[in-house]
């Protein structure tokens, strides 16, 4: 098993015809099972066209009728992106995934109200993951997103961050010390997004094939002091903890525009020590994340 | 993007929010004039710079003539203001605010800002106008009241009245405040701002409110559709490498230390950061060369690094995913060359075409250190500082 997504899932790709929608989506169809997950993509002025033999729809609803797809990937540049969360959610799907990096907070903040209302009035709860997120990746099976396929390897442990390339590096160093990965998620960068770590520590929590989890987080905001919190009294699995940022000074944007240090308690230091303090074996070495989860099993 | 005070008042009054009179000035007798033009017998000399304290640092001062104006005009013009939000050198003072005086009765303070934990906007108010919030937010965190506001309806009624009685605006002025805190948040949703921040907010002696300072932060993202906030911004006000490097779609932030850090992804350069501190040395930079990063775009990064005369060595940290370590490898060689690099630099790849990185690198016939793990790469750029 594995969280969210596993080789049977089916997916609809929204941006499909722009540049980076066609590069990644070449990747993710040759990784694994991905010639028969990516079923569909979306171009209103394309539709009835096929690109690398993937047929193009008007719409999310349409092209998840057509192909009974439940989950979809957003390359949609940033004007347009929220709006093309918004059309993922309308058409009920399982989970959107939103790639897209430099989305305007306001739309977020308007498109997750929207979602919580629709939810709130017994609609269909949509999951989304990101903006400005890598995806996510279940080993050997399936890969939605634009992390490199071939640094993983299939096994036990779960990884989430909200950060791209340290995502890598994280699974980089497992796959070295010969640890494979059930799934690892990107959850993104932004101030306003959908799964937080709380949410996907809940998932591997859950998940039977998941033996072990790194956590890994960023200086701004609360996320992962709440995840820390639940997986004190929740967790039943080991999870190593690295915050990064702990140079990183005050008021000032750090890339993310997340990343970003506003109050007291959202400094690197403060989220270690929450982690720590709720049962995490943190570290403040990034180079010793994958030994330390190894020294746990 | 921060703006000047003025261009923040100038936003409000556009959403109707009441503020004092004043000019913009550049020049000692461009503020005589202001004094002239806005009449009366009161005005305040106020230093524009885009950093907080300016009051306490002696950049905001009260003229009782106009050769008093002109006197504090000289002084504050052209002074290195230094507030606790500033370097220590400060920032050098090149407009002034000329406004007329108020007759502050009372002072709040209130503002709008995204809250990520609820993801809505939270509008806060508090009696305690006038001081650092933040310095209010610690002692006595009682006195700042908030609400959530549903961006589907919008800062209702009831939520600004809880604001507006909750930090003691007396009755008869509670409609006035309602419709200040209301516009305020029209103004900071309309303009994609990320802090919307009016402080003090005065009762004046006749019941009437109006907004004393403010400032503003806006988002980034959102700059695209906002041509009217773009034209505000003062690049005297910003990091001169900052703006160099974002003319290459690079994200840097100078530090204080001496080593320079070229990594691709934000969180990764944080993390080889941190590593770098963990190591004993300091960074002296953030730099995120992005998910595509060119030949041309490392060159620009090496240049605008090794302008900071205090870098005494380089630590490229890269994980190629998309991006291939030949490509990144290419990029450092080039680089290297063209900016005839004089001081130590480690480079450590991880990911595509790892090999390939590295043997360009080897065969290029620099000076250049390798190393395989970030802790390594740090031990060994700050071992060559040393």
């Amino acid at each position: 098993m594995s969280i969210y997504i596993n080789k049977d899932t089916k997916v609809i790709t929204q941006g499909i015809t722009g540049k980076t929608g066609q590069f990644h989506t070449e990747k993710c169809q040759e990784y694994a099972n991905g010639k028969n997950c990516f079923v569909a993509g979306v171009n209103p002025k394309k539709a009835g066209e096929a690109i690398f033999g993937i047929p193009i729809y008007g719409t999310v609803k349409e092209a998840a009728a057509q192909t009974g797809a439940t989950v979809s990937v957003i390359y949609v540049p940033p004007a347009g992106a929220a709006a093309a969360i918004w059309e993922a959610v309308e058409a009920d799907l399982d989970l959107a995934i939103c790639i897209t990096e430099g989305i305007p907070v306001r739309d977020m903040l308007e498109v997750r109200n929207r979602m919580k209302a629709k939810e709130a009035a017994g609609g269909k709860k949509t999951l989304l993951l990101g903006p400005n997120c890598p995806g996510l990746i279940t080993p050997d099976e399936i890969k939605i997103g634009i992390m490199p396929g071939h640094i993983h390897r299939k096994g036990r442990i779960g990884v989430v961050s909200r950060s791209g390339t340290l995502t890598y590096e994280a699974v980089a160093q497992l796959t070295e010390i010969g640890l494979g990965q059930s799934s690892a998620v990107g959850i993104g960068g932004d101030p306003i997004n959908g799964l937080k770590h709380i949410d996907v520590m809940q998932a591997f929590n859950d998940d039977p094939e998941t033996d072990a989890v790194i956590m890994i987080g960023e200086i701004g905001g609360p996320d992962e002091a709440e995840a820390a919190q639940w997986c004190k009294t929740h967790m039943k699995k080991p999870v190593v903890g690295f915050i990064a940022g702990v140079t990183a000074p005050a008021g000032k944007r750090m890339g993310h525009a997340g990343a970003l240090i506003s109050g007291g308690a959202d400094t690197a230091d403060a989220k270690l020590a929450i982690m720590e303090e709720c049962g995490f074996k943190v570290t403040r070495d990034p180079s010793e994340m994958g030994k330390l989860l190894k020294s746990l099993l | 993007m921060k703006i000047h005070e003025h261009q923040a008042k100038e936003i409000l009054r556009k959403f109707g929010v009441v503020t004092p009179r004043g000019i913009p000035c550049f020049s000692v007798d461009e503020a005589v004039a202001a004094a002239e033009e806005l009449g009366g017998s009161i005005w305040v000399v106020k230093a524009q710079i885009h950093a907080g304290g300016r009051g306490k640092g002696g950049g905001v001062k009260l003229a009782r003539s106009r050769d008093e104006v002109r006197a504090l005009a000289s002084e504050i013009l052209g002074m290195q203001l230094v507030t606790h939000q500033t370097s220590a050198e400060g920032q050098k003072v090149r407009r002034l605010l000329i406004e007329e005086g108020a007759d502050i009765r009372k002072e709040y303070y209130v503002a709008a800002l995204t809250d990520r934990a609820t993801q809505k906007v939270a509008m806060m108010a508090s009696s305690e106008g006038g001081m650092d919030i933040e310095e209010v937010a610690h002692n006595t965190p009682e006195k700042i009241i908030k609400v959530f506001v549903d961006p589907a309806t919008g800062l209702t009624d009831a939520q600004a009245r809880e604001l507006a009685a909750g930090i003691g605006v007396p009755e008869a002025s509670i409609p006035q405040a309602i419709d200040t805190l209301q516009r305020l948040y029209a103004c900071y949703m309309e303009t994609d701002a990320s802090l919307a921040e009016i402080n003090p907010l005065i009762l004046e002696g006749n019941g009437n409110i109006k907004a004393l300072d403010a400032k503003f932060n806006f988002d980034a993202n959102a700059l695209f559709r906002h041509p009217e906030i773009v034209a505000y911004r003062d690049l005297d006000e910003e990091d001169p490498a900052e703006i160099e490097a974002s003319k290459f779609d690079l994200a840097y932030i100078s530090l204080d230390g001496n080593i320079g850090c070229l990594v691709n992804g934000a969180g990764l350069a944080m993390a080889t950061m941190d590593t770098i501190k963990l190591f004993g040395a300091e960074p002296a930079n953030f730099l995120d060369v992005g998910g595509g990063a060119t030949t041309e775009k490392v060159t620009e990064a090496f240049k605008i690094m090794l302008r900071n005369p205090a870098v005494k060595g380089i630590l490229v940290n890269i994980f190629g995913g998309i991006m291939k370590c030949d490509t990144i490898a290419n990029g450092v060689v080039t680089a290297a060359r063209e900016v005839k690099l004089a001081v130590p630099l480690v480079v450590r790849m991880k990911g595509t075409n790892e090999d390939l990185g590295k043997k360009i690198l080897a065969e290029s016939g620099l000076p250049i250190i390798s190393a395989d793990t970030m802790a390594e790469a740090a031990q060994k750029i700050v071992a060559a500082v040393a």
